[in-house]
């Protein structure tokens, strides 16, 4: 029941998300629907993935959105075709229907590897080369911003010159 | 966890990566288009929790979960500072506006 619970809310914040017109606004629902996800897995037996997500997910991610919002402005959406918007949702419904009708009943029914390793076994053991690639990734990441930040204002200084 | 609880979360994933999917198409705002594949990753994120409670190694799925969140926020961060790069440059965040081709 509580799975049902937290499942519908975070479908519904993610609808309300999509179909909000204002982006300040649909960025707190994809907050909720984040914090929901992270009760989810906090529920599933994950509670540290489940803090990472409150954290960085419904945290970090909605500032950096709430950042990008305030640069570009608050801008009203144009109205996509409906024709198209009923195509898409036909065809991701009958996907989401081939997919659950493929994976679901088997992959469900018992554990199938009961063998356990502890988390930081596995990160610091056998995922080392992993972690080591995620941390080069985020420096990548965070020069790649620096970079696409220092050309833009490069080319607005030669503009005003 | 029980199979009913097994299968509502395989359909809230399922519905989290539906609905980010029809986001990143139908919608001509790249920060919305960001937004959808958030929701898309979370469908995912999920995913790898549930196959690990179900597999019966929630470690590995909680590591694997961690790569994920990860490498999306950096995904975030580089496609929002695009974003607003984009907006400054052509004035606008509607996709479209972007091309060069003739329609």
């Amino acid at each position: 029941m509580l799975y049902a619970l937290v499942g519908v809310g975070a479908l519904g914040c993610a609808v309300a998300a999509v179909t909000s017109k204002r982006m300040l606004i649909s960025a707190i629902w994809l907050a909720l629907a984040s914090a929901l996800v992270a009760l989810d897995m906090y529920l599933l037996g994950a509670p540290f993935i489940a803090v990472i997500e409150l954290s960085v997910g419904a945290g970090l991610v909605t500032v950096l959105f709430v950042f990008a919002i305030n640069l570009t402005g608050d801008e009203a959406l144009p109205v996509a075709n409906s024709v198209f918007k009923w195509l898409a949702l036909t065809l991701i419904l009958a996907c989401s229907g081939i997919t659950a009708y493929l994976v679901f009943p088997r992959s469900l029914l018992s554990p199938s590897n009961p063998e356990t390793l502890p988390l930081l076994t596995i990160f610091w053991d056998l995922r080392r080369l992993d972690t080591w690639l995620q941390a080069f990734l985020i420096f990548a990441g965070a020069l790649t911003v620096l970079g696409l930040f220092r050309s833009a204002s490069h080319e607005s200084a030669k503009k005003e010159e | 966890m029980n199979y009913p609880d097994g299968i509502i979360v395989a359909l809230t994933i399922l519905g989290l990566v539906g609905i980010g999917i029809y986001a990143i198409i139908v919608s001509r705002n790249l920060i919305k288009i960001v937004v959808g594949m958030q929701i898309m990753v979370k469908g995912v994120l999920l995913a790898f929790v549930l196959a690990g409670r179900v597999s019966g190694n929630i470690g590995l799925g909680q590591s694997l979960a961690l790569t994920v969140i990860v490498v999306d926020t950096i995904v975030a961060v580089v496609a929002l500072a695009l974003t607003v790069q984009v907006h400054k440059r052509f004035g606008s965040l509607d996709p479209q506006a972007l091309t060069t081709l003739r329609r």
